[in-house]
């Protein structure tokens, strides 16, 4: 059964110089307990795509897809009071900047206490019970005093663990963790990465990470998507991505790592993203793709099968030789 | 090879203020710090955030005074400080910093940018100065109608291509980064660390590369000193360091780091905690509450900065023996993919 049902979403924003499409075309199932990462670069659509599954977008946002269901329900159809049950209590957000996602102006107990309010039946002495049950889950040293502590009296890690204890107070189905650890040193990541997992082992939750950092990916996910300019190129198991990328994107991401390439000079990917204005026709990636010819250029690429990585791509690489008989 | 930077228990103390009837507070930002940086090749200082990193670039950049120790560039003593030689020297070390977004005056040109340095260092006519920026965006792979553009109109690899060109205008010798490419996508990121390397090899530039992104540092490092708490903790040649780290801290910081390899996950050694805070350092070594060496004397007395090879470290664990070289080694360099 999937958890997570997602078909053909776009999300196009209203500018002044036109519509602008920030996903085109996502597909995404994710299953109970699986680990799923998205990976692409800034301007990507990554995150979009999961605020609009999220619900989260603005009203200058267009959300359409074939399908959008958690749980077999329909999101997109679903009356505003029955969604927002669903909507941090069986699917939780973690954002980036862990910082400015509590509110500071109310103590880190009020913010827990305040989602166990909404979305559960426990009465004022179980909440606080179950704050402190929490908050000592994510590893927080006295849980008890830090309940009164207001979000500029922690730091960065403790921010995001107390974001992760608010996340899963109501043990979510699906927690979306958009880049929780992009600012936070080394070993903090280390430790949050781990609490992440553990959840994820321990309480049966599916989890979506949205990233950049190939190095993050490689040691949580399961499957991966890598999104390029609002499309998603191509989509693998983990190991399967890294041994073969069939996308000629995804091969150049992982060749520019620093820790993947020898010799005095990186093999980079020349120019960059292309923005609202500058977005190319045929294959999005053509105009920095070394194999890119007229057929790149003019047509938009077909989307392969699920055997060459669902790469969306004329010419995919690593093709193996059975595919092509 | 002589040495183009040498410090020498180089620091630098804060003074914070507690009110008004109570002694200020100390605060040892960066102590003890000793390293020598030869021409043409590229230490790397790496650490976690607060711990020294920056303050450190300060000083080298003569932003700040250091408050103890001796510092020599370019053979001359920078904390004598004459004005005349600081002056000759502000123009030797130049910076480009982490944000390309706040480091560039928005309501300037591109060319006015480049320019200003010139403007106030030498005295080159109107017609020279444009010429040299104008050859200076060329170098820096900008092109020619760029000279006339605002900052906002670029994207952070390019506008960290301006920042890196505004550095070089008054021709340095030594180039302080500070986390040069933390705020660029992966992509972007190899397009500006292969510049800097054509840059370095083109002008024989001296780099001070201050980064957390241990993977980047792997790739541009000839030497690299790790930092916790103020202090350096380990100095070493760079391959030597990622072979063979000594000091727990830098175990766990390569441990911790990320591998972009599935095949590889697992096993490692994960630190608790985090960095204790630099107005309540802990006595002895400041990483003993983190360690799992940590004993009696890491408790009490600071460890000093001993050679043990081509490396020098700080630490009781090691001098004593006790600290054990990491069971799986980080494989060299050769796990490229295929591509094709």
């Amino acid at each position: 059964m999937t958890l997570l049902d997602v078909k053909n979403l776009s999300v196009s924003f209203d500018t002044r110089s036109g519509p602008f499409r920030a996903v085109d075309g996502l597909d995404l199932h994710i299953a109970p307990g699986e680990v799923v990462a998205i990976v692409g670069e800034s301007g990507s659509g990554k995150s979009v795509a999961m605020l609009a599954v999220m619900g989260l977008l603005p009203d200058s946002a267009t959300v359409t897809a074939d399908r959008l269901a958690f749980e077999g329900k329909d999101m997109l159809t679903l009356p505003p009071s029955e969604r927002r049950k669903i909507i941090g209590r069986d699917m939780a957000m973690i954002f980036q900047e862990p910082m400015a996602s509590l509110n500071p102006c109310f103590t880190v107990g009020f913010q827990i206490k305040e989602m166990l309010r909404r979305h559960t039946q426990l009465d004022r002495a179980a909440r606080h019970r179950r704050a402190i049950e929490l908050l000592g889950m994510v590893g927080i040293s006295e849980p008890e005093r830090r309940l009164s502590a207001f979000p500029h009296q922690l730091s960065g890690g403790m921010s995001q663990r107390v974001m992760i204890a608010m996340a899963t107070s109501c043990n979510p189905k699906l927690l979306i963790a958009d880049e929780p650890t992009t600012a936070l040193d080394v070993t903090i990541q280390a430790q949050i990465l781990e609490l992440l997992s553990d959840l994820q082992r321990d309480e049966g939750m599916a989890l979506v990470l949205i990233t950049h950092d190939m190095g993050v990916v490689a040691e949580t996910a399961e499957r991966v998507v890598v999104q390029y300019a609002g499309l998603q190129v191509e989509r693998q198991p983990v190991r399967d991505l890294f041994r073969t990328p069939h996308h000629p994107y995804t091969a150049a991401l992982l060749a520019a790592l620093p820790d993947r390439s020898r010799g005095a000079r990186l093999p980079s990917i020349p120019g960059m993203v292309p923005g609202q204005g500058d977005r190319p026709s045929g294959c999005q990636f053509n105009p920095r793709c070394p194999y890119a010819d007229d057929r790149c250029r003019t047509i938009d690429p077909p989307r392969q099968p699920d055997a060459l990585g669902g790469a969306l791509c004329h010419y995919p690489l690593n093709v193996p030789a059975k595919v092509t008989a | 090879m002589n040495a183009l930077i040498t410090a020498d228990h180089l620091e630098r103390d804060y003074e914070v203020a507690r009110g008004v009837f109570s002694k200020p507070f100390v605060l040892h930002a960066v102590a003890e710090a000793s390293f020598s940086v030869a021409e043409g090749t590229t230490l790397a200082i790496v650490g976690e955030s607060g711990c020294g990193k920056s303050t450190l670039a300060r000083l080298l950049t003569m932003i700040e005074p250091a408050t103890g120790g001796t510092l020599e560039i370019d053979g001359r003593d920078v904390s004598a400080g004459r004005r005349g030689d600081l002056r000759a020297l502000r123009a030797t070390v130049q910076i480009v910093f982490q944000n390309p977004y706040g480091s560039l005056n928005p309501r300037q040109k591109v060319g006015a940018i480049l320019e200003e340095p010139l403007k106030i260092n030498t005295s080159l006519s109107a017609a020279e100065r444009q010429d040299r920026a104008r050859k200076m965006l060329a170098e820096v792979g900008l092109r020619p109608e760029h000279y006339g553009r605002y900052p906002h109109m670029f994207s952070g690899g390019q506008r960290q291509r301006i920042a890196i060109a505004r550095a070089l205008m008054l021709e340095p010798k030594i180039l302080v980064l500070d986390e040069p490419v933390s705020a660029l996508d992966v992509s972007i990121q190899a397009q500006i660390l292969n510049l800097l390397a054509d840059l370095q090899e083109r002008r024989g530039l001296t780099y001070v590369f201050i980064s957390h992104a241990l993977s980047v540092v792997r790739h541009v490092a000839d030497e690299v000193l790790v930092m916790y708490l103020g202090r350096g903790v380990e100095i070493a040649p760079a391959e030597v360091l990622f072979q063979t780290p000594r000091h727990p801290y830098t175990q766990a910081l390569l441990a911790a780091t990320p591998v972009a390899d599935p095949e590889r996950r697992g096993h490692r050694l994960r630190l608790a905690g985090e960095m204790p805070s630099p107005f309540n350092p802990p006595p002895g070594c400041a990483f003993h509450p983190r360690c799992p060496f940590a004993n009696d004397r890491c408790r009490t007395e600071l460890p000093k900065m001993l050679p043990h090879g081509s490396t020098t470290v700080a630490c009781h664990g090691v001098e004593e023996g006790r600290i054990p070289l990491p069971a799986t080694p980080p494989p060299p360099l050769d796990t490229t993919v295929s591509v094709v």
